[in-house]
């Protein structure tokens, strides 16, 4: 597409776009947002971009393939549900590390396994039907 | 509240229908989305409306002093979206494949599988 | 015990992303097999489980049913199950003698595990919705599947395939949308006792058909078989082999358990729906068979004729009627993938899958020839294979319940599908090749021949084996079929003794 000013804000917008998804990611425990959501808007920002610069330039600048992404976001969220095997709890159970104000869990491994497989899913189909049209 | 949600969802599946009658891939597919939506809706009015009463905990857990939505009814709607997106995705991918192969998309011609007459 | 019910899910999926990430080496190839190895060995140790103590349950993440994802499995679950991995590991050895490196490139073996994954997930899961998230995860894989080949009549298929499939997901998720609106669960052991209960069972019977038009297209039943003969012979060998024995079985399942567990208060009207529907699917299957002049084509269309058979079991509703359903089902999916294996080592060696085209295998391929008679012969219903004794059941039931139309029409259906059976044999097998050619197995080269008759010919000692020593099938059945019409069981599994 030719357009200066999506071209140019495009770049900026990008950055923003990652930067929120991660926000949300994050947040995503026991607020609205989450993993799921969150690789939505990760996505949209290169999606965004793919239109300003083309396809060819944001597959460069993502660097890899999004459809490995999406098959190791696969791979990251079930792993985390086999964690709880060592503690000898079922499938998918969550465990929880508490360090200070810092809580860290398997769950949160999960959401950004499926933050992972959403972004890698979205980008693959988008740019697959970007280049066919 | 909810009639209105669910008169929407019948006149979706309505239109829906129409559209996939049609015979024209495009439109099928066009069809398929109002279809998938309405079921949404009907889905969403079928866990009961509360509006203005998101399912979520105050802080440390603590329920919200009046009504809570229901969180399932949501939760299965976010996953029926996802998956009507991805079949969605396919569904077009399939369909540009399908141009690029017969020139056209009506599926009435389409006989490349199922031969009119069989030669014997 | 969650993860014995749990693994049969997960080992799939690890496996495809696995292969996914090693995709067109023979690193990827061979992940594919070592996981379908693995599945095998859970899937026997789940069915062990399942011998030993009955009806297990387990719940993903610690979250107590019915709020949580259940995992169930009953005797029906554990041998489909291990029935699924069996076919699994059958395909995956096969298809590394078909499958080249450019349909491997682009992911068919995770493609092919994930379809697996899905299917072992459908068999297990205790939960509506969960079972259509498993309905969707082997959807797409299938779709996948479907295309991978890239021929103009792999797509032309694959449009009919998932127009028709698509129409069925979303009115499963209508009808489970509505029968969480009224009853206001989803866990279909909790669902059984919801729905007895229901002020509005008028509601309940128009939420059930909702689910068998879903489940019933998703199985071919008859008015909504199209798509099947539609698609079943464009993609790869393996590809139909895997769809002939696995795809339309979880449809059947998905009715079993629906109409056995949840949906049983008004079986004189639903289950005479079904006891039609099965009737004229038997028909119209072997008939559109009668009529097709293609290996696969007619094998297509005698899969919709013996999905009748199992859904006549399930419409009598009889102990003796389900324990038949259940029987066939597992003897089905053995004798099916085994002809579509066949039908691509047919065309492997002589060039086509037309039956007036091609021949002379009896002569250049006897092995090929034996190993075909035993499926086929099977399929027909000849005593003393597998086959013989799913039909007996069957018919005897439907005797003892005096439906001496359908007993006749089974029989009848039975006779026509050694017709069709006979066709291939003349065709393919005993006339000879038009073009004077001697297609023989000697051809492939020595790693195919065992990649593909190795399969085959397990696959052939299992069908022999179920014949030969049916008795302690027959028994696992009828233990299948008391949980299923008695589930009290499975709901106490499931939501523990105290709400039984």
């Amino acid at each position: 597409m030719n357009s200066l000013i999506l071209s140019v804000g495009a770049r900026f917008l990008t950055g923003l776009f990652l930067l929120f998804s991660l926000f949300v990611l994050l947040r995503g425990h026991n607020s609205p947002g989450g993993g799921f959501i969150g690789g939505l808007i990760g996505a949209a920002g290169f999606v965004l971009y793919s239109f300003a610069a083309g396809v060819e330039d944001a597959r460069r600048a993502l660097r890899v393939d999004p459809r490995a992404i999406g098959v190791w976001g696969m791979a990251i969220a079930v792993l985390s549900g086999l964690v709880s095997a060592l503690a000898s709890l079922d499938p998918f159970t969550g465990l929880w590390l508490i360090l200070a104000d810092l809580a860290l869990s398997t769950v949160l491994v999960f959401d950004i396994g499926v933050y992972l497989a959403v972004f890698g899913a979205i980008l693959t189909l988008v740019f697959a039907l970007e280049e066919t049209v | 509240m909810e009639t209105l949600v669910a008169c929407l969802a019948g006149f979706l599946v309505s239109m829906a229908i129409w559209l996939m009658l049609s015979g024209n891939l495009m439109r099928f597919l066009f069809g398929l989305l109002l279809l998938s939506n309405g079921v949404n809706l009907a889905i969403l009015a079928a866990g009961r409306l509360t509006p203005g009463a998101p399912p979520l905990l105050g802080a440390s857990g603590a329920l919200p002093p009046d009504t809570m939505a229901n969180a399932l009814p949501q939760a299965l709607l976010l996953t029926a979206i996802v998956i009507g997106f991805g079949l969605f995705a396919f569904a077009l991918a399939l369909t540009i494949r399908a141009y690029r192969s017969f020139g056209h998309l009506e599926v009435d011609r389409m006989r490349s599988a199922e031969p009119a007459e069989d030669r014997r | 015990m969650s993860w014995v019910l749990a693994l049969p899910i997960l080992i799939p999926l690890v496996t495809a992303v696995l292969a996914f990430l090693l995709r067109g080496s023979r690193m990827g190839d061979l992940a594919s097999v070592a996981g379908a190895v693995a599945s095998l060995g859970v899937a026997v140790l789940l069915v062990g489980v399942v011998l030993d103590r009955g009806v297990v349950a387990g719940q993903v993440g610690g979250w107590q049913a019915p709020y949580g994802i259940t995992l169930v499995a009953d005797h029906l679950s554990a041998a489909m199950v291990l029935i699924t991995a069996i076919i699994g590991l059958a395909v995956a050895v096969w298809s590394l003698a078909e499958i080249g490196p450019d349909s491997s490139r682009l992911g068919y073996h995770a493609l092919f595990q994930s379809l697996l994954g899905g299917v072992a997930g459908a068999f297990l899961t205790g939960d509506l919705f969960n079972l259509y998230v498993w309905f969707e995860v082997l959807l797409i894989s299938s779709f996948g599947l479907l295309v991978i080949g890239g021929r103009k009549q792999a797509i032309d298929g694959a449009v009919k395939y998932v127009t028709l499939n698509l129409i069925a997901t979303v009115l499963f998720l209508a009808g489970a949308g509505l029968l969480y609106g009224a009853t206001g669960t989803l866990n279909m052991a909790d669902l059984r006792g919801a729905v007895a209960a229901s002020p509005d069972q008028g509601l309940m019977t128009l939420i059930s058909m909702m689910l068998m038009v879903a489940f019933g297209m998703k199985a071919a039943v008859f008015p909504l078989f199209f798509w099947l003969p539609a698609s079943y012979h464009t993609p790869h060998y393996a590809v139909s082999a895997v769809f002939a024995g696995l795809l339309t079985k979880v449809g059947v399942y998905a009715l079993m358990r629906v109409f056995t567990l949840i949906f049983v208060g008004d079986i004189g009207y639903t289950h005479e729906i079904l006891l039609w529907v099965s009737l004229l699917t038997m028909l119209t299957g072997v008939l559109g068979a009668a009529a097709q002049s293609d290996f696969r084509k007619i094998l297509s269309f005698h899969i919709i004729s013996q999905i009748g058979y199992m859904v006549l079991g399930l419409a009598l509703m009889t102990p003796l009627a389900v324990m038949g359903a259940v029987f066939y089902l597992l003897h089905h999916i053995v004798v099916k993938t085994n002809l579509f294996l066949i039908a691509g080592v047919s065309r492997r060696l002589t060039g086509s899958s037309d039956l007036y085209a091609i021949g002379g295998l009896y002569r250049s391929a006897p092995l090929l020839a034996a190993l075909f008679i035993i499926p086929a012969f099977s399929l027909a219903g000849f005593p003393p294979l597998s086959g013989f004794w799913a039909k007996f059941v069957i018919v005897r039931a439907s005797l003892d319940g005096r439906e001496w139309l359908v007993a006749g029409v089974a029989l009848l259906v039975g006779l026509l599908t050694i017709f069709s059976m006979t066709k291939i044999w003349a065709e393919a097998f005993w006339k000879a090749h038009p073009d004077g050619r001697q297609p023989a197995l000697a051809e492939l080269p020595l790693s195919a021949r065992w990649q593909m008759m190795g399969p085959i010919v397990a696959l052939a000692v299992m069908t022999v084996a179920i014949g030969a020593f049916p008795s302690a099938f027959l028994d696992f059945a009828t233990k299948g079929a008391e949980q299923l019409l008695d589930p009290a069981a499975y709901v106490a599994a499931v939501l523990g003794e105290a709400r039984r």
